[in-house]
């Protein structure tokens, strides 16, 4: 099961996921996020992972391409929330060195 | 000490059975005194293996199968992942971590193998197919073990 919930704050685009980020779910989430993105003219990504319950390299893959694209137009993405098991995931590829990350959704948009 | 125990499943190459995969694995596995951290690392563990197969064995061919097998042997989980896949021309390669195309996926996909299992042996044959052998045993049987030794 993937879900995300969208919400706009200002020009960045909060994508809050629910469920898990494998290769099932790799391809809707990158066309989700690439469409909402797309739509709202946003460069900016949060990326409140709070509620994913499962990534593993499928669903890294997917947001470092997101991330890629983002940074190539000058964006920033922003990794909130990620639990204990996902964070480590996230470490381990390297991931959290090249984008902020923060504990909570209002930390991170301040730093904004 | 856990009961020694085996199990075989067969799946379709299709990714709803990559989360099958997994969880079934996990399940076995919670027959030895993982913690709940080891149970999601060989969750991830299993996952790249069977994605692997799927994406890189079989390009994402739907109808051919790949198979898992498990194994609990002296407290010992071992996990097999087979496919008759494409195969890997050169595995040394295949294991470096990159992230800019498909097969950087593969790379990252045998990271976390290696950083969440025990022991990982890849064995792969062009057109022939891969197979993925893995090994994790709770922890607090090394500390046991280094002391009877």
């Amino acid at each position: 099961m993937l879900d995300i919930d969208f919400k706009m704050y200002k020009k960045t685009t909060i994508a809050r996921v629910k469920g898990e980020l494998d290769l099932v779910f790799a391809e809707k989430f990158r066309k989700e996020v690439d469409s909402v993105m797309e739509q709202n003219c946003s460069d900016n990504i949060l990326l409140n992972l709070e509620n994913v319950k499962f990534i593993d390299s499928s669903g890294l893959g997917v947001i470092l391409g997101r991330y890629k694209k983002i940074s190539l137009r000058g964006g920033k993405m922003i990794i909130v929330s990620a639990p204990p098991q996902v964070k480590k995931i996230l470490e381990l590829s390297g991931i959290l060195k090249i984008s902020e990350s923060y504990d909570s959704e209002t930390d991170a948009l301040q730093a904004m | 000490m856990a009961r020694n125990n085996q199990m075989k499943l067969s799946v379709l190459s299709i990714p709803e059975n990559v989360p099958l995969a997994r969880v079934a694995v996990a399940a076995f596995a919670s027959q030895l005194e993982f913690t709940l951290e080891d149970l999601e690392e060989i969750k991830v563990a299993v996952s790249e293996a069977v994605s692997n197969s799927i994406i890189h064995g079989y390009k994402n061919c739907p109808d051919l199968h790949v198979d898992i097998s498990c194994s609990i042997t002296d407290d010992i989980l071992e996990i097999t992942v087979e496919d008759q896949g494409d195969g890997i021309q050169d595995i040394e390669q295949a294991m470096q971590p990159t992230f800019s195309t498909e097969s950087a996926r593969m790379g990252l996909g045998f990271t976390f193998m290696q950083s969440f299992m025990d022991d990982l042996q890849v064995e792969s044959t062009v057109n022939s197919g891969t197979k993925v052998r893995m090994k994790k045993h709770p922890i607090h049987l090394t500390a046991v073990k280094a002391e009877a030794n």
